[in-house]
């Protein structure tokens, strides 16, 4: 990648943190959607400290699927109120840096909603680790930079369409699940310790890398499409 | 016309890089071919041929719906043609988007970001560090640079404004502005087209679309008449009654 690129996407992660600061529409999105899964469950059944490690990482990977999804929608709704991305698309700048950007800005905002909620889910769930908390890290963060990959570009493939809110899930779901099972299973692996979360962790690395290769070469080509 | 041609040859002969980047600026700044836009059933724009000489101040006319915008979306790169060929200076569209400045009826601006906000963001994408230019096209266009509204908080009168001063920032030989003067009171729309007037004295060529046609009648150098997605007719500006 050159240098040229790496400089706009840092100058589009820049906008975007500055246009969330001050709108705060993706976040607080997320936020409500995330907070009322963990306390709905939480309310819904009283599992014991056991049951909690078997099904924390499905509520916790639900919660996180579908709030990303509410922030994807809006990332790029924000791009085509005034027509900005017309703006962006006559000015000589690439669209790789465009789609690293909003990536990027998409992960901040997902993994700080994370650093929220985590704790939340500790306490509703009273969640305790059997297995090794650094493999909850990795896990958490190639599950998000997966979700958020695949789904900035299915968003902007949709961003034209009638129903883009009802779109997006529709196209991001069916390709996210591969992920997302792995996620729950790794999840699960390390806070019972029943077994090892390596292979699920190896699985979601070589998604990361299949999907970023390929939407960042179709981009260009989706981002232009009438 | 003879002009056109002249260039045409020039591209057509086998050159080195260096000598390229001459050419491509003796190139005319637009040169369309046969092009026609389709959606569906319905064609936007039907066989339009169109050479636009340099340092030259063109407005492109028609009834609502006769394919004006949809020409401009073409010429600035935005939509690809179903058929025929755009050159921008010797270009395709995609490769001259520096040479392009483009105001659509859209703002293209964010509503978060103050006016000079919005245009360090947009020099970053053309790779402009100084902030000079940035405060001379808001200054130029009546905003003041020192203004930390939000354009969320603009009238759309400064909205346009604004616009319009997102478009030629960086210079760009080449100007296409849809409907300029909308939402844009009487003072200011004649301070818009005085502007644009220096702006072709010091070379740039224009394509506009107005309904507006009083404004630019000393100003203006031909009208492009455009009826359901044909180019019917190119007169003098004189020539047309306003």
């Amino acid at each position: 990648m050159s240098r040229s690129v790496l400089k706009l996407t840092a100058v589009n992660v820049a906008k975007d943190l500055r246009l969330e600061w001050r709108s705060r529409d993706v976040f607080n999105s997320m936020l409500f959607f995330a907070v009322l899964v963990v306390v709905i469950f939480s309310f819904s059944f009283e599992p014991t400290s056991e049951e909690s490690r078997r099904i924390a990482g499905g509520l916790f990977w639900v919660a996180f699927l579908f709030s990303a999804v509410v922030a994807l929608n809006q990332s790029w709704a924000r791009e085509l109120r005034n027509g900005v991305l017309d703006a962006y698309r006559v000015s000589p700048s690439p669209a790789e840096s465009l789609f690293f950007g909003k990536c990027l800005g998409n992960f901040i905002f997902v993994a700080a909603l994370e650093c929220l909620m985590v704790p939340l889910f500790v306490i509703f769930y009273n969640l305790t680790s059997a297995g090794p908390v650094w493999q909850l890290l990795i896990v958490l963060l190639l599950g998000t930079w997966a979700l958020v990959v695949i789904g900035t570009f299915f968003a902007a493939m949709s961003i034209r369409t009638r129903n883009r809110e009802l779109m997006l899930p529709l196209l991001l779901l069916p390709l996210s699940i591969p992920a997302v099972v792995n996620m729950v299973k790794a999840t699960s692996n390390v806070l019972t310790a029943d077994s090892s979360a390596v292979p699920q962790i190896k699985f979601l690395a070589v998604y990361c890398l299949v999907f970023t290769t390929v939407c960042f070469v179709l981009f260009e080509t989706v981002l232009n499409a009438e | 016309m003879r002009r056109s041609k002249a260039a045409l040859l020039l591209l057509r002969r086998p050159v080195q890089n260096h000598t390229e980047v001459t050419l491509s600026t003796q190139a005319l700044p637009v040169q369309v071919q046969n092009i026609s836009k389709i959606y569906g059933r319905t064609a936007a724009v039907r066989n339009v041929s169109l050479e636009l000489e340099p340092r030259r101040f063109y407005v492109l006319r028609g009834e609502n719906g006769a394919g004006k915008s949809t020409l401009m979306r073409i010429i600035a790169g935005l939509s690809e043609p179903t058929h025929g060929s755009v050159q921008i200076f010797g270009r395709n569209s995609r490769e001259a988007l520096a040479r392009i400045g483009y105001m659509a009826h859209a703002p293209l601006v964010y509503d978060e970001l103050s006016g000079i906000e919005n245009l360090k963001f947009f020099a970053q994408l053309y790779g402009i560090v100084s902030e000079q230019p940035l405060f001379e096209a808001l200054t130029r266009v009546g905003l003041d640079p020192a203004l930390t509204r939000r354009v969320g908080q603009y009238s759309q009168g400064m909205r346009q404004r604004l616009s319009l001063a997102r478009a030629f920032f960086h210079s760009p030989p080449l100007l296409l502005l849809d409907e300029p003067f909308s939402n844009v009171d009487p003072e200011s729309a004649g301070h818009i087209a005085q502007l644009l007037a220096e702006m072709r004295s010091s070379g740039t060529t224009i394509l506009l679309i107005t309904h507006q046609l009083g404004l630019l009648s000393n100003i203006a150098d031909e009208f492009l008449f455009l009826s359901a997605g044909q180019l019917v007719s190119r007169s003098p500006a004189p020539q047309v009654p306003a």
